[in-house]
């Protein structure tokens, strides 16, 4: 049990160390542009007639309390740390006076489902029919099945989800291609908004998952066909195992501990994927949400997202992390 | 040129990827003998659809596509390899310290690699943009996105790094006094110049990938023609609703053929450098 104590504070360490780097690189990102953004909303909400300069004066002020912005550079970190500490990034401009969390809060839930979702299934199927591949590798459908799973692999998430929405939103319009469910529905736990959620979320869903399939898939596939040449699995194999059973436990579940590891590692790359499939889909989700708040100019909402971004996904990996001992008993007696 | 020979016989994936990568580069260097410059507009008749005067038909800005395509798969290529370039740097620097220091050295640099894996880039340079907004020009992403890029390289070149170091030749040049500056550059950078060539190609696909979705939703310098930006472009038209199909398909087209082409040359370098399965191939 030490060994699982001292892996538990490790990888605890490491988060908080993702976290803080993470936090640290938004603020040199925000405070190393030439342009002030406090000047920059001036200069946009004045855009209309002219103001009186008493009333800029004081806008001034204000703004530069909402942005964090007061006094020296120190004391902007310090206030920086303080909001992401409570997790209050003040109001949106963008839809004043919601506070920037509230709308955070409000699209979270449709980001994380999609992930989740999408994750899961990628993560499965891939790996399923990449050991399969691996293991019966002369069979003809599971090459052509990788074949159709590497040619997705190298287009990026935004290029397959713009194929996707041209095929179902022009071509073959059978499929809602925006939104995340019908708007005049009760929402809540009914079977007419559920089931408007599950046809929503198809296109976004498939496309998560044709670009993310090619990389498990590829990787089972050449970890099995490593695995499949040790003398254990042969041995297994003259000793008369089922082989079936060879495939399950012997094979696949050694094979799976690195590539728990790499869906720990490959979390932000999806969590990127999944920012834009919400947006090419109107998808209500926190991508949607970042894009808008750029288009509207609004920084706080901007900053705040960048931030919870980095604390969710850095959470995600930890919690991976966690089951990870489940998998691999070796860490827990190290 | 011998190993580039014996991949093009026995390696299918590298043959296409070559022909593929080798059309787009050909097709990015015609961009040379354009009769219009990029961003000059209202040259040609708008919306021709294509046709044998305008082979790939022209924009709703009057721009002929076949040419403005040259120009954005040039500038959308040279971005990939600047970034790749300068991250390889940085990913080879701090692979080949890890892997040869070990100890508390290899720890802190690993953390902090691990730390740039899990990070999520895209909301970064996305505030990135935000920040800089009209200041954004083309190099300063590209260096944005190589100090954010390297990270899974550098683990890969670490690998190799520690390997080397058991190495026995390793000891000798430590006994004959050579700096570790020495080692790393003059011995070990040799072992892993296959697998940085190999990861080049995964961070030009991944770097144009990020760069036509930044361009896409208008977040770069959008008067710089790329493919993203030339998307761009076309969406602010609506091209698909106004039917200008053209003005979308073929953008999309070529860097669908780049991507799988740099892809295919990766896939298979990296078959090559692993013994194992370059044999399995020669053989059968």
């Amino acid at each position: 049990m030490r060994g699982y104590g001292v892996y538990l504070l490790t990888r605890l360490g490491q988060f908080v160390l993702v976290v803080f780097i993470g936090i640290n690189i938004s603020f040199i990102v925000t405070h190393s542009t030439p342009i002030d953004p406090v000047e920059a909303t001036i200069a946009a909400s004045t855009m209309f007639g002219a103001v009186n300069p008493e009333a800029i004066a004081i806008m001034r002020q204000s703004l530069k309390e909402l942005y964090g912005l007061e006094g020296g550079l120190f004391e902007q970190y310090l206030t920086f740390w303080r909001r992401v500490v409570v997790l209050d990034f003040g109001p949106s401009l963008s839809a004043f006076p919601a506070p920037v969390s509230a709308l955070i809060a409000r699209a979270l839930p449709w980001t994380v489902g999609l992930l989740v979702v999408s994750t899961v299934l990628t993560w499965i199927l891939g790996n399923l029919l990449g050991g399969l591949a691996g293991y019966y590798h002369q069979s003809r459908t599971l090459r052509f099945a990788g074949v159709v799973a590497m040619a997705f692999h190298p287009i990026p998430y935004y290029i397959v989800a713009f194929m996707l929405l041209i095929v179902f939103g022009y071509l073959w319009p059978i499929l809602p291609i925006s939104g995340g469910a019908q708007i005049n529905l009760q929402r809540g736990f009914n079977l007419p908004f559920l089931s408007s959620l599950l046809i929503h979320s198809i296109l976004p869903i498939t496309s998560l998952v044709l670009v993310g399939l090619g990389g498990w898939f590829m990787g089972m596939r050449s970890l099995v066909s490593n695995v499949v040449t040790e003398d254990y699995v042969t041995y297994a194999e003259l000793g008369g195992v089922d082989r079936r059973r060879i495939l399950a436990s012997y094979v696949m579940r050694n094979s799976l501990v690195p590539q728990v590891t790499g869906l720990a590692m490959s979390l932000g790359a999806i969590f990127n994927g999944a920012i834009i499939t919400e947006q090419v889909f109107g998808y209500p989700g926190i991508g949607h949400l970042l894009i808008q708040a750029v288009h509207a100019g609004d920084y706080s909402l901007v900053l705040g997202i960048t931030t919870i971004s980095i604390i969710a996904v850095s959470a995600a990996v930890f919690l991976i992390d966690l089951l990870y001992p489940l998998l691999d008993p070796r860490v827990r007696v190290r | 040129m011998r190993v580039v020979l014996d991949l093009f016989r026995y390696n299918r994936e590298f043959a296409i990827g070559v022909v593929l990568l080798g059309f787009v580069v050909i097709f990015a260097s015609l961009s040379f003998f354009s009769p219009y410059p990029p961003n000059d507009s209202f040259v040609v008749p708008p919306d021709v659809p294509p046709s044998w005067a305008y082979p790939l038909g022209t924009t709703s800005r009057g721009q002929d596509v076949f040419w403005l395509l040259t120009f954005a798969i040039r500038n959308t290529l040279l971005f990939g390899f600047a970034v790749a370039l300068l991250s390889r740097i940085l990913s080879l620097v701090i692979g080949l310290v890890a892997g040869y220091a070990g100890g508390i050295v290899d720890r802190i640099l690993m953390s902090l690699n691990d730390t740039f894996i899990v990070i999520p880039l895209f909301p970064i340079l996305v505030l990135f943009y935000f920040v800089m907004r009209d200041k954004m020009s083309w190099g300063l992403l590209a260096l944005a996105m190589s100090c954010l890029g390297w990270a899974y390289d550098a683990r890969l070149i670490r690998s190799i790094a520690m390997s080397l170091r058991t190495r026995e030749f390793t000891e000798t040049s430590i006994f004959s006094g050579m700096s570790m500056r020495q080692i790393l550059t003059q011995e070990h950078l040799p072992y892993v110049m296959p697998i940085v060539f190999s990861t080049l190609m995964n961070n030009m696909n991944w770097s144009i990938g990020l760069e036509v979705t930044l361009s896409v939703l208008g977040f770069t310098d959008i008067n710089t023609p790329t493919i993203g930006v030339l998307i761009y472009w076309a969406n602010q038209h609506t091209a698909l609703v106004a039917g200008v199909w053209w003005w979308i398909l073929f953008p999309v087209l070529l860097v669908v053929i780049a991507f799988v082409g740099l892809f295919l040359l990766a896939v298979s370098m990296n078959e090559h450098i692993d013994p194992r399965s370059r044999l399995n191939r020669v053989t059968g």
